[in-house]
């Protein structure tokens, strides 16, 4: 099938490449440029495991096709720590507050917690709550998701943060 | 551990052992995405595998015409049943002594079943090629009521078995029947009946659901032709067992498979099995000689890759008329899908459902299951669950809730009089179980002052003298129940998978610097394991849990075990791990007392060293020892530090919990609200608080979502309808409520280190919980028994049979 050139930014890099008009986004990211943080669990935008930063927004990158990324400016799950390898806070809280187990959603809710925390710097419990209901999760049942995200919120405002999950 | 000195403590606090909330090991990796799980993987020419999947749910195949598949520029080859037949391949064994089909040959049994297998360069040439295959079919009658399985006039679903009248589990009544099995003195039992001052009788069913993992089942095999050596990774919750089945269908040696579980997305149950995608993509690769990835999707993987439930359980109890259980009789008709599939101890083709006398003292108990087959997808898996012990839980949680409403008593006063005692330990349960330990009485008190349970009873009375009134259309139910699990499987007396006992295991290596690698026979999928069992070993053996790598789900490196499910890891490779610390540290004694020149006697552990009796100066700590077991033999002892210990447990774990659920149904709108969750759970020994109460909030989550929504259903032709996220429930932050956890402590005495197991407990328990809340909201109008799910149109439609819209 005959290709298309895009170029784009993935995690502050220019990327140029050819894909196929149909490549989703996704499939472009983990198989061509090797970023296997964002995962596939559901193929129709419901679970949020592929979830990225595209434009300063959350995209599902399952429901994106690459060729609509073309000149975007797209941030991954590997793009979150810094180049020394300091924890982003929300990586940090996710750790620290138990926020994952099987660790298949963690990338895609870190990525829409870090937009959700742009665009609503001190959330409350509820507006967490419905902020990553685009984003499932089969093993945590959200408490301590949403404890990590408050804990980032903590961190990034400058207040204290809890000490550990209880 | 309470009389330590300030000094201990701190000694004790630095190695990061049992009873602390030591923060995962795990997480490091998967917050960045560095996590590595099947699909992950990439490997040289590696090409990609697709179903062709039939449309309906029974059919007879009169003709595959791939051609046009085959010519689509990287298509490699179409496997159909014809290829794999010459290799016996066509048909797989199951663990509960069927075979299934893994190409269908002469007729489709369920929709979106395999029927051929494109292999091809890139994922979305096999996609197209898939819709170019064309299959004619000529339908036939299906059977999606278990009910009707067995009529005299039922078509005959499984031609290849029609005439056998023998199953793996006895005689077959009918050409659909696939087992029967009874337990239990059944003479006694209607005897109970016959005297019985109050009887209940109901239909109790527990619909088909399915465990959905976030990652769906998928694999890599790789052939390599010179070596004669195979290679799959897999989302596999027990690998080994896995290698043995890929060994004993393949003829390749089982020294020539490499298994691989890499990171697993989650499993729930899911993974336990071996499907159709392994075995094609295996085939593909040593017909292509290239490595073959199959992904399922989720629509294959809802409707195809196992399922649970569909259990449909009458079930009476005789009882005295002030609340005594006086005898269970249980009958469970079992929709086993159209192969038998079920993932179960070979001898225990209805799992541990003999549990279902509960946590309650019944002087007798009698029960049967017959299992049929049907036109839905194969399985029977155990999702969050100890072999069918989560239907055993709603079972007998459902029904004593109808005994207490037929009594009129409180639910939680029934209880509380039938409860098994403290004293009664170990427990001889009626259905043949010994229960290892408990104190349900106190676990129960402790839930209902906790959650103020009277004063929520007398808030419910005053809302429902409201409710006649007028006065509101909200509707408060409040529901109660005390489980008890059955895990750790098992005794190799009475469980084996395929004839291999089901023992677990541990191998623990200590390197000179006293940093170590252990290895076990399990498989975790978001449990924590890399953490736990360092916690194990840094308990026993004094050396920090950070010094500690765990690892498993490498078949080449990892001792042989059964893997992960039923709750299985804790009470069996936890307590291996346990055995094989012991036997490192009585060696570390020896290599002690030769340094310190004292008698092995003269020596008592103190958390990280062994030091003289008396003179507690005189010491050496384990990591000293180590680098003496590598730098100086002690006379007599062979040089190194490592042992293994293959675990076979003298009996199950039985942890327990009293949980309490509070809702608020609108009548109008069927909507219903969680508005309080307590569990308790007493799960023995606890290693790690932080992550029993993750696996409570997830368990209980998963609870939610079934009682609450979830269903695989299927129309009366054998569509299934909805195995999409669009329509297959599962839970957001925003339904899921907020959970309260709370815990007692009862040891396990049969378990090195007292444990029982927790991750499965909250799904047991939380489904009647939620179940029973629902029920008891609408008691109080006359009714006695909605069935699961409780969706807000079925909550609906039972008030709208109970006559409230007016």
């Amino acid at each position: 099938m005959a290709k298309t050139q895009i170029a784009l930014t993935v995690n502050g890099t220019a990327v140029e490449a050819l894909v196929e008009p149909r490549t989703l986004l996704i499939h472009f990211l983990r198989e061509q440029l090797n970023l296997t943080g964002p995962h596939i669990g559901c193929d129709t935008s419901h679970c949020g495991a592929c979830t990225v930063d595209l434009d300063g927004k959350s995209v599902k990158s399952c429901t994106m096709f690459a060729v609509q990324a073309d000149g975007a400016d797209v941030l991954t799950i590997e793009g979150m720590a810094a180049p020394d390898g300091t924890l982003h806070a929300l990586q940090e809280g996710f750790r620290e507050m138990h926020g994952l187990q099987c660790g298949y959603c963690t990338p895609g809710m870190i990525m829409r917690g870090y937009r959700l925390l742009k665009e609503n710097p001190n959330p409350s419990e509820d507006e967490i709550r419905f902020g990553i209901s685009g984003n499932l999760c089969r093993c945590t049942g959200y408490q301590n998701i949403v404890k990590a995200i408050q804990f980032a919120a903590a961190k990034l405002s400058g207040a204290s943060v809890k000490e550990a999950a209880e | 551990m309470n009389d330590m000195t300030p000094a201990q403590a701190e000694r004790a606090e630095k190695l990061q052992g049992m009873g602390c909330k030591r923060k995962r090991v795990e997480d490091i990796r998967f917050v960045q995405g560095r996590g590595s799980y099947v699909d992950d993987l990439k490997l040289p020419g590696m090409l990609y595998g697709d179903f062709v999947r039939s449309p309906y749910g029974h059919a007879r195949i009169k003709k595959i015409d791939a051609s046009k598949a085959k010519a689509v520029p990287g298509v490699l080859a179409v496997l159909t049943a014809a290829d794999l037949k010459p290799l016996s391949l066509h048909y797989m064994p199951t663990l509960a002594g069927d075979v299934q089909a893994v190409l269908a040959e002469e007729k489709v049994l369920y929709q979106n079943q395999e029927v051929a297998f494109i292999i091809a360069e890139d994922r979305y040439v096999a996609a197209d090629a898939v819709e170019l295959v064309t299959v004619e079919y000529e339908e036939l009658p299906v059977i999606v009521d278990p009910f009707k399985a067995m009529a005299p006039d039922a078509p005959v679903l499984r031609e290849d078995i029609k005439d056998k009248t023998d199953g793996a589990h006895g005689k077959r009544k009918h050409y659909n029947h696939i087992f029967a099995w009874e337990i239990g003195d059944k003479e006694a039992t209607d005897q109970a009946f016959k005297k019985a001052e109050v009887t209940i009788k109901e239909l109790i069913s527990y619909q088909r659901v399915h465990p959905c993992p976030l990652e769906t089942c998928q694999c890599v095999a790789s052939f390599d032709k010179i070596k004669g050596e195979l290679t799959v990774w897999g989302t596999f919750q027990a690998p080994h067992v896995i290698r043995t089945v890929a060994s004993l269908i393949s003829k390749i040696p089982e020294h020539k498979i490499h298994v691989i579980a890499p990171d697993i997305g989650g499993g729930f149950g899911n993974k336990v099995g071996a499907y159709p995608g392994y075995i094609c993509a295996v085939v593909a690769s040593i017909v292509t000689g290239r490595p073959v990835k199959w992904v399922e999707d989720r629509i294959e993987n809802l409707s195809t890759t196992s399922f649970a439930r569909d259990y449909h359980m009458t079930t009476e109890i005789a009882a005295t008329k002030d609340g005594r259980v006086m005898g269970l009789r249980v009958h469970v008709l079992a929709d086993h899908g159209a192969f038998d599939a079920c993932a179960d101890p070979s001898k225990w083709p209805a799992g541990f459902f003999n549990i279902v006398t509960g946590s309650y003292d019944f002087p007798v108990a009698h029960c049967a299951v017959d299992g049929v087959y049907s036109n839905k997808a194969p399985g029977g898996v155990a999702y969050r669950c100890s072999f069918r012990v989560t239907e055993a839980a709603y079972c007998i949680e459902r029904a004593m809730d109808i005994l207490a409403q037929k009594l009129g008593m409180d639910p939680a006063d029934l209880r509380l009089k039938n409860l098994i005692k403290r004293e009664q330990f170990p427990y001889q349960s009626a259905l043949g179980w010994e229960y290892d330990s408990g104190d349900y009485h106190a676990a129960m008190n402790k839930a209902m002052e906790s959650v103020g349970y009277r004063q929520l009873r007398a808030e419910q009375k005053a809302k429902q003298e409201a409710f006649k009134r007028g006065d509101t259309r909200e509707l408060m139910g409040i529901g109660v129940i005390f489980f008890t699990e059955i895990v750790g499987a098992g005794p190799s007396r009475n469980c084996d998978i395929l004839g291999i006992a089901m023992f677990d295991s541990a191998e623990i290596r200590i390197h000179p610097t006293g940093a170590v690698i252990a290895r076990m026979g399990t498989k975790s999928q978001g449990q924590g394991h890399e953490t736990t069992y360092a916690q194990i070993i840094a308990t026993e053996l004094g050396l920090p849990a950070d010094d500690i790598t765990i690892e498993e789900g490498n078949t080449d490196t990892a001792p042989y075990g059964l893997g992960t499910y039923g709750s299985r890891s804790t009470p069996t490779a936890g307590a291996a791990t346990a055995m094989a610390a012991r036997k490192i540290k009585a060696k570390a004694q020896m290599i002690a007392a030769d340094l310190l020149e004292v008698s092995e006697y003269d020596l008592e552990w103190d958390i990280d060293r062994f030091r003289v009796k008396g003179n507690p100066e005189r010491f050496k700590t384990m990591k000293e020892l180590a680098w003496a077991a590598y730098n100086r033999v002690s006379k007599g002892l062979e040089p190194g530090l490592e042992a293994v210990n293959y675990y076979d447990p003298p009996n199950m774990t039985y942890p327990f919990g009293a949980y309490i659920c509070v809702v608020d149904v609108d009548v109008d709108t069927g909507v219903t609200k969680v508005r309080r969750f307590y569990a308790l759970d007493d799960c023995g020994t606890r290693i790690n608080p932080m992550i029993i109460e993750g696996q409570v909030h997830g368990g209980l989550t998963e609870a939610y979502g079934i009682a609450m929504g979830q269903e695989i259903r299927y129309d009366e032709v054998g569509n299934v309808t909805g195995p999409t996220f669009m329509d297959y429930f599962l839970p957001t932050a925003v339904e899921t409520p907020r959970w309260e956890t709370d815990w007692t402590t009862t040891p396990s005495p049969h378990h090195p280190i007292g444990a029982k197991g927790v991750g499965e407990s909250p799904n047991v328990g939380g489904v009647p919980c939620f179940a029973n809340a629902v029920n008891d909201a609408f008691k109080f109008l006359g009714s006695t028994h909605i069935p699961m799910p409780h969706d807000h149109w079925r909550t609906w439609t039972a008030a709208e049979k109970l006559g409230l819209h007016g």
